[in-house]
């Protein structure tokens, strides 16, 4: 009786039919994939990407080289070394990040107090070369610039969850 | 001794400590702002409350006495109370801006607040500001931050002796101030220290460094004879601070300026490689077998008593004695390590150490100093005379230059005629030694280093036995003959012996031979304040560390180690043996200084017994078995020393012009410049030639 039943449904072609209704059904359906780079998912504002430092609206850099985030970094990524500068205040001369060593934990922005280093949403930062990812200063200020409006909205976003 | 119950516990405790003394003892922790062991009691903090039974309101355990059936809570909620609302109150002015602050890390308010403070404030209003004071070029002042706890002030009074520092105004309106006057005391980098704030930091170290990235090595200052007991803090290869550690018997907790803030010379001037005069007359970088084959070559066609070697003043034990073993191999017994030209040392070990020890001046009635400058030659000595100063008002006789040493002296005379007639008991000041219990003579380097040292010293002999100094005459187990050293290598090179041998020459013989040609080749091994005019044609090879005037002189450079750099061996003035470990690998090609001498040895083809720093330290514990006994003070028999002579009746000079520039190191240091600018030209903007 079974054979019968087997051969039945193999003449009608119904598990071809039953397949080509579920590929129908998922043709009218909207798409689960994206067109990267042309179309990329949404990101939570707290997203742990790339690296930046962070400046006061009046161009004058937030870091003032406490080096709690050296302290904190379990991966011991960061690098800083500081002395006063012209003006006497405390800044740093040196801050590195190791992006190769970096496990992007996110506690180094947990750490700081002045909201001076942050892992902004930039997640699109791949090399060709390994010595392109030990970021210095200049290099995470300069992301600090590009990507302040994002990183602002998103800290203004999280702020009430704190 | 009262016995009294602290936290339920009933101990017996000494009488006339404190009561917060007394919960040392039994255990309890009590914190503090103002109590400090060594300065007075002020009691001005409040930190220390403490509930004692039938009193109206807990008491500050800092002031109070300790009294018999005192019963004494420390973990009650009142006491709770209590220290919260002192923290509280102490932070309603305190700006919380340990981020930037360079006390951040070992703060003892942060580490209060977080022990024993609220966890947030409930102050509105503003805080107070206060505007910075000048403190002259090693403190920097942040006076908001500023508890008024007033350690500093007794500090400066008590300890450093200078009253340029004090409290004005009252309440919210306290202050420290200076009067922006520079703190002159060779002993105001401990302001520093005693701030339980961040108030006053150090100047040269500021920002540089937080405490939890930095090594602590354990180990021996050589920057004076006195040998105080300090911890080097490194950074990778750098060395970041010089901080005290606690040693009773010699520093107590203190150090000098020199200690401490020289070590930014230890990154300047450096050899951190083989140099070689080449036939243009300029040293040119060389590999260490040229440099070798370079003396070998010299040494080739040279009996041993053309060559010399002369040892300088921050050397440790152990590269001295494989110099000494090296000249030993090439015949010579032109050995000096007295590169000031003093000539105590070939006597018994009694004639050249501090035998009273530091620790012993505490125990002095009278104190005569002959030719020497404390002051400047060895600072936490002369803390120590000030300590006791304060404690008898004991009288100190000085003769030679006329300084202030920051307690108050009887003057009497310049030079060895006043000497003189102190020993024919002319004066009252002879009165008073001969009256005195426990006498103490110091004699500096301002009488022995000249060419009539030997007779001065008889003199001084005999003058302490006369007198009941020393010797017979002295109380029993009582040495108050001492012998102030400059030099931290001297008494470890006196012991060793690498002094003249027989038919040696010592320093003035050296130089001699080399303006006349009868000595080719000398070894400067880190010997830098000799007069190099007078080497002549000598072929000078320098080993040391720094680029200083042997350095500039030689025609071989071979860099070595400074003394964080090395694991060394030093004795200090009292004769007691301590070991300096190594913070930080030397620069480059330089090496540790012993091992300098044993590849050398490789190369004439006489290479010297040992491989190791163990085996050296063997040989030397077997050469001298006082090298064996690490942190003790045997003290030395007396000993009939010196020899009479004419002396000649020129004053006792002081050997050092400007305290913080005395070897290579400090002369290396941007800091010691800015010292030397405030107080030794006092401002007066005199080109130093390193300026522009």
């Amino acid at each position: 009786m079974a054979a019968l039943d087997q051969g039945a449904r193999g003449l009608l072609l119904g598990e071809l039919l039953s397949g080509m209704a579920l590929t129908l059904k998922y043709f009218f359906k909207p798409k689960v994939t994206l067109n990267y780079p042309y179309e990329k998912g949404p990101l939570s504002p707290r997203f742990r990407g790339e690296h930046a430092l962070r400046r006061y609206p009046n161009s004058e850099e937030r870091c003032i080289a406490c080096k709690l985030c050296e302290a904190i970094c379990p991966a011991l990524a960061i690098t800083i070394e500081a002395e006063p500068r012209a003006d006497g205040s405390r800044r740093t001369t040196r801050y590195d990040i190791d992006m190769t060593k970096c496990i992007y934990c996110g506690l180094c922005q947990e750490a700081c107090p002045v909201d001076a280093i942050v892992e902004g949403p930039n997640f699109e930062f791949a090399t060709e070369t390994r010595e392109e990812l030990f970021y210095n200063k200049d290099k995470l200020l300069a992301n600090g610039d590009r990507w302040e409006f994002e990183i602002a909205q998103n800290i203004a976003a999280d702020a009430p969850y704190r | 001794m009262p016995k009294l119950t602290i936290d339920e516990r009933e101990i017996e405790a000494p009488g006339g400590i404190t009561v917060l003394q007394a919960c040392e003892m039994a255990g309890v922790e009590i914190p503090r702002f103002c109590y400090h062991e060594r300065l007075s009691v002020a009691g001005n903090c409040r930190m220390c409350l403490v509930e004692m039974e039938r009193a109206p309101k807990p008491i500050a355990s800092c002031a109070m006495p300790v009294g018999d059936g005192m019963v004494i809570r420390t973990n009650t909620e009142k006491v709770q109370k209590a220290r919260n609302g002192v923290m509280e109150f102490l932070l309603i002015n305190h700006p919380l801006d340990c981020p930037i602050c360079d006390q951040g890390g070992e703060c003892d308010l942060q580490d209060q607040a977080m022990a024993y403070g609220y966890d947030r404030s409930r102050y509105q209003e503003n805080k107070r500001a206060v505007s910075e004071k000048y403190m002259g070029p090693l403190i920097k002042t942040i006076m908001t931050r500023c508890i008024q706890c007033t350690r500093c002030v007794r500090l400066a009074t008590e300890v450093c002796g200078v009253e340029d520092i004090g409290l004005v105004n009252r309440g919210e309106h306290a202050e420290i101030t200076t009067l922006e006057r520079a703190i002159d005391s060779e002993l105001s980098g401990n302001l520093v220290d005693v701030c339980p704030v961040g108030a006053l930091t150090s100047a040269p170290y500021q920002f540089a460094a937080r405490p939890w990235e930095l090594r602590k090595i354990l180990s021996v200052d050589v920057m004076d004879a006195v040998g105080s007991n300090i911890r080097v803090d490194a950074r990778g290869r750098q060395v970041m601070r010089v901080l005290p550690r606690v040693n009773e018997a010699i520093n107590e907790e203190w150090i000098a300026d020199k200690t401490r803030h020289a070590c930014d010379g230890l990154g300047r001037q450096r050899l951190d490689r083989p140099f070689l005069r080449g036939a243009d007359g300029k040293l040119a970088p060389a590999s260490w077998e040229q440099a070798f084959q370079a003396i070998a070559g010299r040494l080739e066609r040279l009996t041993g008593d053309k060559i010399a070697a002369i040892a300088g003043d921050l050397c440790d034990v152990e590269s001295m004695f494989a110099l000494k073993d090296l000249m030993t191999r090439l015949g010579s017994p032109n050995l000096e390590c007295r590169q000031d030209g003093a000539k105590t040392g070939a006597g018994p070990r009694v004639s050249y150490l501090f035998n009273t020890t530091i620790a012993g001046i505490e125990e002095a009635d009278a104190i005569w100093i002959v030719g020497a400058n404390p002051r400047w030659e060895a600072p936490l000595v002369n803390a120590r005379i000030r300590k006791r100063f304060l404690q008898t008002g004991m009288p100190v006789g000085v003769i030679g230059e006329a300084v202030d040493l920051t307690y108050e002296t009887q003057y009497l005379g310049a030079g060895p005629e006043s000497l003189a007639e102190i020993a024919e008991g002319k004066g009252a000041f002879a009165k008073i030694l001969s009256d005195a219990e426990r006498p103490m003579i110091i004699v500096g380097s301002g009488a022995l280093a000249r060419a009539d040292g030997q007779a001065l010293l008889a003199q001084c002999r005999a003058m302490a036995e006369a007198l009941g100094v020393a010797g017979a005459t002295a109380p029993e187990g009582w040495n108050g003959f001492n012998v102030l050293q400059r030099a931290a290598s001297r008494v470890g090179g006196l012991d060793l012996g690498f002094l003249p041998g027989e038919g040696g020459r010592d320093l003035a013989g050296i130089l001699d031979g080399c303006e006349q040609g009868a000595i080719e080749l000398v070894w400067l091994l880190g010997a830098d304040e000799i007069d190099m005019g007078r080497l002549g044609k000598t072929f000078v090879v320098y080993q040391g560390h720094h680029g200083d005037a042997g350095a500039h002189r030689a025609d071989v450079i071979l860099p070595g180690a400074a003394y964080t750099e090395k694991h060394g061996t030093y004795v200090n003035m009292e004769g007691r043996v301590q070991l300096g470990r190594m913070a930080a690998y030397p620069p480059g090609d330089a090496r540790e200084d012993w091992t300098i001498a044993r590849a050398f040895s490789e190369v004439i083809g006489q290479p010297l017994g040992y491989d190791n720093l163990g085996e050296l330290r063997q040989r030397l514990v077997e050469h001298n078995p006082v090298f064996g006994e690490v942190d003790h003070v045997a003290s030395a028999p007396w000993a009939s020393f010196g020899e009479a002579g004419t002396i000649s009746p020129e004053a006792f000079a002081s050997p050092i012009s400007n305290y913080y520039m005395t070897d290579p190191i400090s002369r290396a240091s941007e800091t010691m410049a800015k010292c030397t600018e405030v107080f030794v030209l006092n401002g007066a903007g005199q080109a130093t030639g390193t300026a522009g």
